[in-house]
């Protein structure tokens, strides 16, 4: 194997094992921070033997037991200065930990526990958002500070500075490595959905030309997804949260024209949808549904995007369902955005009429406020109504608020075709 | 990026012989690290090529032949989608998996198509074109 192929195969053992090494180092040493350092340092002393011994037959266990190591060498230091300092306070822990040196029993972490654990100390609400997020792509994604930072559009030493702090303010708070138990559950699982999607989102957000790490977050985030649902099959939300990623993930391809321009989804060409990520996502959903939680935020928007995945033509889509849907997600998690979509839907499913109501309903709302796609939407709406004066003026409107290029020059254009309508139809004026 | 990880068949798999009860439960095991992984998207087993069919192309013509199949070695038992972040990672990883065979056999990993693969020299225009072409193929096969 040349030089570069055992690199390659070192980074990529180092991505599948990274988790679960530094998870079970956690575990024995109760300092994530300090757990991270010895797991690099058996990565490192892997790189610098692997390329002369060639590659271990168990690259796994050699990396799980060149940590374990070093980890049980810290123990014993640090038990020679409790002794020194006659404070025995952890002793017996640690006695348990030197008894039980079995390196390659340290792999059996049958459940995932160390990962899961992991999991959700790297979303821990004592950590700011991007904290959360920085730590758990560092810890659980196996990405370098280099890789986060190019995929959040960020100087390199702000993530560096956000894990260190993520880091020291962990240790300070002494968070537990745990799976919360049952009254803090809702609350840790929904940082931790949170901090996913927010992955997600951050990839799914990004256009064409943009460096590839930012669209491999979608990667990423539905492989942390994918992983949670394996960990955590008991919670509805977490299959409703896998569902929604692999329906919008199925559409990538179709989102875009072959000049990189955005295509609406009732546009977009069905055929070039992902049908293997729609089954997956369906079949998700069907098991938030067999665990009786169809009414979390994740599983309905889940469910309306399941709406568009299963019509396998835009007209056939149920929007009198995706209606039903939005009111559901309106209550449990209201915001304008979501009444916003609800008036979209409202007005395909029972007409333009309804939906003007229903948008009207929304122009006083102060969030609403500086976003363009108020006016837009109300401008179809308008448009649809066949009044293309006061259309064209919202088109207008809506083109000025928008900082998007190539929408608004989409806007513009719309604008444009309420005039043309007004000189082709000067009957309908007035 | 994805892989089509494809078992390759043996004399046993085209006889029809069904996997002992080690092999199953190593498997399963396996699968069970896959999906924990969050690294498999699907996969099956494929039943011998006696009970499968081939369509032979020839210009306008369309020939069906019946299975089985002579040449072993080039058929397929089973399969996987896996999702890695590099070849690497799934070589790693099919390098896990439990001998499926008493025999010795292959496991062949090819790397799905995605439209970023096409890269500079497929430029815009040229992935239009190509979308037309398949198209207009889709038109004429009705």
């Amino acid at each position: 194997m040349s030089q570069l192929a055992t690199h390659k195969a070192i980074e990529a053992v180092w991505y599948i094992e990274s988790a679960r090494i530094i998870g079970a180092l956690t575990r024995m040493l109760r300092d994530v921070g300090l757990a991270e350092e010895l797991a690099q340092d058996a990565l490192v002393s892997a790189l610098e033997t692997w390329p002369q011994t060639g590659v271990p037959d168990n690259p796994a266990a050699w990396l799980m037991t060149a940590a374990r190591h070093r980890a049980l060498d810290r123990l014993r230091h640090h038990k020679l200065q409790l002794a020194r300092h006659e404070a025995f306070g952890r002793d017996r822990q640690i006695e348990q930990e030197l008894a039980g040196i079995d390196p390659l029993a340290a792999l059996d972490d049958p459940v995932g526990d160390d990962v899961l654990r992991l999991l959700f100390i790297a979303c821990h609400p004592v950590l700011p958002p991007e904290g959360r997020v920085a730590l758990t792509l560092r810890l659980l994604g196996g990405l370098s500070t280099d890789e986060i930072a190019r995929a959040f559009l960020v100087p390199e030493p702000t993530i560096a500075q956000r894990i260190v702090r993520a880091k020291r303010t962990l240790s300070a708070a002494q968070v537990p490595f745990e799976v919360p138990q049952k009254q803090d559950l809702p609350e840790r699982l929904g940082s931790v959905l949170a901090v996913i999607y927010l992955i997600f989102n951050e990839g799914y957000a990004a256009t064409a030309g943009d460096d590839w790490m930012r669209p491999a977050l979608c990667d990423e985030a539905l492989r942390l997804g994918r992983i949670l649902a394996a960990l955590a099959g008991d919670e509805s939300e977490v299959h409703g949260l896998v569902a929604l990623m692999e329906i919008q993930a199925s559409r990538a391809r179709a989102r875009t024209d072959a000049h990189g321009r955005p295509v609406l989804l009732l546009e977009q060409n069905r055929a070039r949808w992902d049908h293997l990520l729609i089954q997956r996502g369906l079949a998700a959903l069907e098991r938030a549904r067999a665990l009786g939680g169809l009414l979390g935020p994740y599983a309905l928007q889940a469910g309306i995007a399941a709406c568009h995945a299963r019509a396998c033509t835009a007209e056939a889509t149920d929007w009198q369902e995706i209606c039903a849907l939005y009111d559901a997600l309106a209550q449990v998690s209201p915001s304008p955005v979501v009444e916003l979509n609800r008036a979209v839907a409202v007005c395909m499913a029972f007409g333009p009429e309804a939906g003007l109501a229903a948008v009207d309903a929304l122009l006083n709302e102060p969030a609403l406020r500086q976003y363009h796609l108020l006016p837009a939407v109300r401008a179809d709406f308008l448009f649809r109504l066949g009044r293309f004066e006061e259309a064209g003026a919202a088109f207008e409107r809506a083109a000025a608020m928008t900082r998007n290029l190539p929408e608004r020059t989409l806007l513009l254009a719309r604008a444009q075709s309420c005039q043309s309508q007004l000189l082709s139809k000067p009957d309908t004026i007035g | 990026m994805r892989f089509m990880v494809i078992v390759r068949s043996t004399k046993e798999s085209e006889a029809g012989v069904p996997p002992d009860e080690a092999t199953l439960t190593a498997m399963g095991k396996y699968n069970e690290e896959l999906v924990k992984a969050g690294v498999m998207l699907a996969g099956e087993g494929l039943q011998p090529s006696a009970k499968g069919a081939r369509v032979r192309f020839s210009g306008k013509d369309r020939t069906v032949i019946d299975g089985p199949f002579a040449e072993t070695k080039e058929l397929i038992a089973g399969f996987w989608i896996m999702q890695t972040k590099s070849l690497e990672e799934c070589i790693e990883w099919v390098k896990r998996s439990p001998n499926p065979f008493h025999t010795e056999s292959d496991i062949e990993i090819r790397q799905i198509f995605e439209a970023e693969d096409f890269g500079d020299e497929f430029t815009p225009e040229a992935r239009e074109s190509e979308a037309r072409l398949r198209e207009q193929l889709a038109n004429q096969g009705h």
